[in-house]
């Protein structure tokens, strides 16, 4: 049988891929994005493993709503990127720096 | 190793490497579709794990929408692949380092020895009557109905800015105005003008 912790670790491992992949792709906002995608798919088997080893059916509705915030999300995140595109003609991250933030 | 365990090493193998290359290729078409094969594996390991709506709505909302979204704009802009792989190796030390350290406090707590077979022992399958939508939605639509509607709004929201922010007003194309066309009046356009007859020449 797979416990629970095979479940979890395999979620860490997803996790810790996407945090070294928002490190190491600092030119390229779309694959930032894609990372945060797969950082919301980590927590989510989480909730999942946890749903079916406890029996409550709650996780699962809890995954339901981090599916429908990451699906708005990708949207108004790439939406940003296109007018930011047409205006800068770059989608580097180091360049989005006219805030001095 | 039983059948089921095989499959869930399967799935999850697959999907790590996918998502290493989702994170590593060069052309982002090519991690596009990476991802895509990460998340057709994450349905098969929810498969196993008894969410079986939440599987076919993972394929259904994300491989059938929000990938093609992400390939159409990936498509739209015109991006330079050398200056986006500047800085990569740079930064590749520094990701290796915080990503292991975090993995290694991670694994300390949710090791087996907190979270094993002993500790939680594995459910017993479902039943063959079980029905995972009817629970979900019964769930969804009862205990959780407020949220539910929130989530309908954060939708809605979403649509509403995604679409404002890209609409944009082009001066130089010509359209029909059919508003103005309709309310045009007749000294708007027509010009009288008053001479003197002219004599048959």
């Amino acid at each position: 049988m797979i416990s629970l912790s095979e479940y979890l670790i395999l979620g860490a491992l997803l996790f810790v891929i996407s945090v070294a992949g928002i490190f190491i792709n600092r030119k390229n906002l779309i694959v930032l994005l894609m990372c945060i995608e797969l950082m919301l798919l980590a927590v989510n088997i989480n909730f999942v493993a946890f749903s079916h080893f406890l029996g409550d059916v709650t996780g699962q509705v809890f995954v339901f709503f981090i599916l429908t915030v990451a699906a708005a999300e990708a949207a108004i995140g790439l939406a940003i990127l296109i007018v930011l595109f047409r205006n800068r003609r770059t989608i580097d991250v180091d360049d989005l720096d006219s805030m001095r933030g | 190793m039983s059948f089921e365990k095989f499959l869930f090493y399967m799935f999850a193998v697959i999907l790590l490497g996918a998502a290493v290359m989702v994170v590593t290729r060069r052309n982002p078409v090519h991690s596009a579709l990476f991802l895509v094969l990460v998340f057709f594996n994450m349905a098969g390991i929810w498969l196993l794990a008894e969410a079986e709506f939440l599987a076919i709505a993972l394929v259904l909302v994300y491989v059938g929408a929000v990938m093609v979204l992400f390939l159409f704009v990936i498509m739209m802009l015109d991006i330079d692949l050398a200056t986006v792989r500047a800085g990569f190796v740079r930064h590749l030390p520094l990701g290796m380092l915080v990503g292991a350290l975090m993995f290694m406090e991670m694994a300390l707590v949710l090791g087996p020895r907190h979270f094993g077979l002993a500790k939680y022992t594995a459910p017993e399958p479902a039943p063959a009557d079980y029905n995972n939508t009817a629970e979900l939605g019964l769930s969804l639509f009862s205990q959780h109905l407020y949220a539910l509607e929130v989530a309908a709004v954060i939708l809605l929201v979403a649509m509403i800015a995604a679409i404002s922010l890209t609409l944009r007003k082009r001066p130089q194309t010509k359209r029909q105005n059919v508003t103005e066309q309709h309310a045009v009046k007749k000294k708007d356009r027509l010009k009288i003008v008053t001479m003197a007859a002219e004599e048959k020449g």
